[in-house]
């Protein structure tokens, strides 16, 4: 409501969120949410239900009660259970009582960790293609972003090279995200060794957003906190969404030397005050068992990334070969569309739902991303619906 | 279990071109196998998964435990694969606890299951005591859920 000359409400709104504008993904979720029929690949969430144990769980802990306030720092049994599944899974020892914080999905863990750590003016050096909210929380941090390529060349791996052409003195973190989304590529150990070596150099801290690394393919995950003279410069950030297929649950975790956690905590117990308690219950459940549930949704991502990698390859469509998450990036460029126009006509002319590659940064044109979050049947119809689509094109 | 033994026992029905594609293997390759598994006895047939309550049919499935007396030498095996035999007998398990084979005997209706019961398994020689069950309802078969009616709740579109 404008009066009396005063400034309109929008150009009273704090710079950084008045001057971002809305994801791009939520863009074409409004156009996508009004069609019909839709075989949607633009799914950036697991097709499979919660493990019924973890649900019945929930239900447990409701009748039970546990629906009050926890620790600011979260139960203290998951705290512990976390940070034996990370001691295991990863190879880091992070003490339970003041090393671990449990948050409202990796999101609220990577907002509190650039919040504890920028003044005004720092810079945050990360990879594009990524994942859609890095950008904006480095700008509400008031940090500054550099953001660095990846290529296709390179199985949009990360390189040192790419790092040292945007560093600058005044550069304080760097934010990694392996597997990725949106491209699904990994990093090998001797390709991490390579840039921690650098973010030691350059006494950089690293925010490593490992929400995906137990669903790789083709070989185990590591994490850049286990390598040499990492783990007191690097905040690891995981948590239940993705391997559990717990989107809804809302549940994170940073793990990371006590002094940025127990800041990320001030933060939190100030907004948040403690991730849900039914959810906290629900993840020490999820921890009791995670091989059994976690093996056979990973088996069945690979089959899926198996049969889509040899669909794109079958139709002629470039992919590099994505080996963790579950995305595929395959390059439209060849079609000389931009890649929301591909993906819109794809869209309308044959109910396909993909998410333009521009979503996940400027040089994700010439790119869709095709998530593999759903069943086989689906996607085998997708594929063919794409062929015709591109068949078309020429 | 190997993997493509998974993917048939999941879908038997899954054509051998898209096995190939989910496994990175050849056609050929995949045939060869399966035929392998088949002339092994690894796969024994494949089976549609039926919702027999949505068929209204009127068939009836009782669940028999079995006492039976072993054998020297051949243990319980000569008395369960006589039993195994009788067609009405879908499946047939030894069990360790208080009682030896579990049955599941299929009939058009109570009275020919019934009559199957006395006038044959009662009558084995071996064949000690029994406790019938019918089945009123079934809720998961082989793994499937017989009421599946089960909607997707994830946005169409997500980051």
């Amino acid at each position: 409501m404008k009066t009396n000359g005063s400034p309109s409400l929008r150009d009273r709104l704090a710079l950084p969120v008045r001057d971002i504008p809305r994801s791009g993904i939520r863009d074409f979720f409004d156009i996508v949410s009004t069609m019909r029929d839709v075989i949607s690949l633009g799914i950036g969430e697991p097709d499979f239900d919660t493990p019924w144990h973890v649900r019945e769980s929930t239900v447990f802990a409701i009748e039970r009660g546990a629906t009050h306030y926890t620790s600011n720092l979260g139960y203290l049994e998951l705290r512990q259970a976390l940070s034996g599944y990370v001691r295991k899974k990863y190879g880091v020892t992070y003490n339970a009582d003041h090393e671990v914080l449990v948050t409202v999905g990796v999101s609220e863990a990577l907002d509190l960790a650039l919040r504890a750590i920028l003044n005004p003016g720092d810079e945050v050096l990360y990879h594009e293609p990524c994942y859609v909210s890095y950008r904006a929380v480095i700008l509400f941090a008031h940090g500054v972003p550099l953001a660095v390529e990846t290529r296709a060349a390179d199985n949009f791996r990360l390189t040192r090279a790419m790092l040292e052409q945007q560093v600058t003195p005044r550069t304080k973190v760097l934010m990694l995200n392996f597997p990725n989304n949106p491209t699904g590529a990994v990093m090998s150990r001797q390709d991490l060794e390579e840039i921690a070596a650098f973010a030691r150099e350059r006494d950089l801290l690293v925010i490593t957003d490992e929400i995906y690394a137990e669903l790789t393919y083709d070989g185990a995950h590591t994490s850049i906190a286990s390598l040499p003279g990492m783990r007191e410069r690097t905040l690891f950030l995981h948590g239940f969404s993705k391997a559990w297929a717990m989107t809804g649950y809302r549940l994170g975790y940073a793990c990371g030397p006590a002094e940025w956690i127990d800041a990320m905590m001030k933060i939190h117990q100030y907004t948040m005050l403690c991730a849900s308690s039914l959810a906290q219950k629900a993840a020490i459940e999820a921890l009791a068992r995670p091989e059994t549930d976690i093996a056979t949704m990973v088996d069945e991502y690979r089959r899926r990334r198996n049969f889509l990698v040899a669909s794109f390859a079958e139709m002629g469509l470039e992919c590099s070969r994505p080996a963790g998450a579950f995305y595929a990036f395959p390059s439209i460029e060849k079609f000389g569309i931009p890649a929301k126009e591909f993906a819109l006509k794809l869209l309308e002319q044959e109910r396909v739902a993909v998410v333009p590659g521009t979503a996940f940064g400027a040089c994700g044109e010439g790119f869709v991303r095709c998530a593999y979050a759903t069943n086989l049947e689906q996607i085998k119809e997708a594929m063919k619906r794409l062929q015709r689509f591109i068949g078309r094109l020429g | 279990m190997e993997e493509l033994l998974k993917i048939l026992q999941t879908n038997a029905c899954a054509s051998r071109a898209d096995i190939a594609k989910q496994l990175g293997v050849s056609v050929n390759e995949v045939e060869q196998k399966i035929a392998e598994h088949e002339k092994r006895g690894v796969i024994r047939g494949y089976q549609a998964v039926l919702n027999e309550d949505a068929l209204n049919l009127d068939t009836v499935t009782a669940v028999i435990e079995v006492k039976v007396t072993p054998e020297r030498g051949g243990g319980f095996n000569r008395i369960a694969e006589r039993l195994s035999k009788f067609p009405e007998v879908r499946s047939a398990y030894l069990m360790s606890g208080t009682y030896d084979l579990l049955l599941f005997v299929e009939g058009r209706n109570l009275r020919e299951v019934a009559s199957f019961v006395s006038a044959k398994l009662a009558t084995i020689e071996g064949v000690l005591s029994m406790s019938t069950h019918f089945m009123l309802k079934t809720y998961k078969r082989l793994g499937v859920l017989m009421d599946s009616s089960h909607e997707d709740e994830r946005l169409t579109i997500s980051p």
